[in-house]
């Protein structure tokens, strides 16, 4: 019993305080703006991965900070990411599958 | 000793029922839940990337997409998120006011989402972009249709626990019931991330 209460207790301790779930709001808004100024100003060759990479870094983001997986149990974080690394496998296959029979 | 065990059943009480694991079964699911819609979302994406220089009849992406109204209602979304984590800290707070606010202010930003991608839909059924005009088309209702009926699910949601705060209808743990429906609201919001730089900023 001691261990569910301290878990559920070490759960709530942790996350962060309201400035600071403002200060990643800010900062997700900041980089939204940079996402939507790729589609006015041509970044070359940089326009594809930094769209990439800032998708990547907004999704973390929310995930870790927002949904507190960062915070909470490491359980939580094997069962959404294997759904998500589950996504992302069968999107390459279907991609890779159909590519191989158009050529 | 008779303290610790009262204490223990108040807490049982008051913060649901744990797994094995001491963990909430309830969060646990929802997790679960999660990791099992991303292989949704995953399957609708991979068919929209796939289809979506596919365009032999009808109007192509970049002639019909409105890049600054997406990106408000990207915003808007994105905010929604700030506002839901901010109900969970005051339900957290046990602050039923703040939380009910910020449920508030959540829903309705959901709510314009949804109104804005309703406008969306109709100005792009007006340009002659049906539903079934091209495997683009098809492939592009289905996933963003797709995302506006969880967004809906969601407003829906927070509107009914709203209801039911007011009337003190949730027995155990409501800090964790505003969270769980919290995760959900957020996963909504990540999948819009990557709908909105692949569907919308990604030229086909």
């Amino acid at each position: 019993m001691t261990t569910v209460t301290e878990t559920h207790e070490d759960t709530q301790e942790h996350g962060m305080s309201d400035a600071g779930y403002i200060k990643i709001a800010v900062i997700l808004a900041l980089i939204t703006a940079l996402e939507v100024s790729t589609y006015y100003v041509d970044f070359g060759p940089l326009f594809m991965p930094a769209l990439l990479i800032m998708m990547v870094v907004k999704f973390v983001m929310v995930v870790s900070y927002f949904m507190h997986l960062k915070f909470d149990s490491k359980i939580f974080s094997f069962l959404f990411y294997t759904g998500l690394g589950l996504a992302i496998f069968v999107y390459c296959t279907f991609l890779a599958t159909f590519k191989f029979f158009i050529a | 000793m008779a303290d610790i065990a009262t204490h223990d059943t108040d807490h049982a009480t008051d913060h649901g029922h744990h797994s094995s694991t001491g963990l909430s079964n309830n969060k646990l699911a929802m997790w679960l839940f999660l990791g099992s819609e991303c292989l949704l979302f995953g399957g609708l994406i991979s068919t929209y990337m796939l289809y979506r220089g596919r365009v032999q009849n009808g109007p192509h992406p970049s002639q019909i997409y409105d890049i600054p109204f997406t990106s408000v209602s990207s915003f808007v979304l994105l905010m929604s998120s700030l506002t839901m984590v901010l109900a969970v800290s005051s339900a957290h707070r046990k602050d039923d006011s703040k939380t009910n606010l910020w449920l508030l202010i959540t829903g309705l930003l959901g709510a314009t989402f949804v109104g804005g991608q309703v406008y969306e839909f109709t100005t792009f059924y007006r340009e002659g972009l049906g539903f079934t005009t091209s495997l683009f088309s098809s492939s592009f209702y289905s996933l963003t249709g797709f995302h506006g009926v969880h967004v809906s699910v969601g407003v829906i949601m927070l509107m009914s626990l709203m209801g039911i705060i007011k009337k003190g209808k949730i027995t155990g743990d409501k800090a964790e019931v505003v969270e769980l429906i919290g995760l959900y609201w957020h996963f909504v919001d990540v999948v819009w991330i990557i709908i909105f730089t692949l569907v919308y900023l990604i030229p086909s």
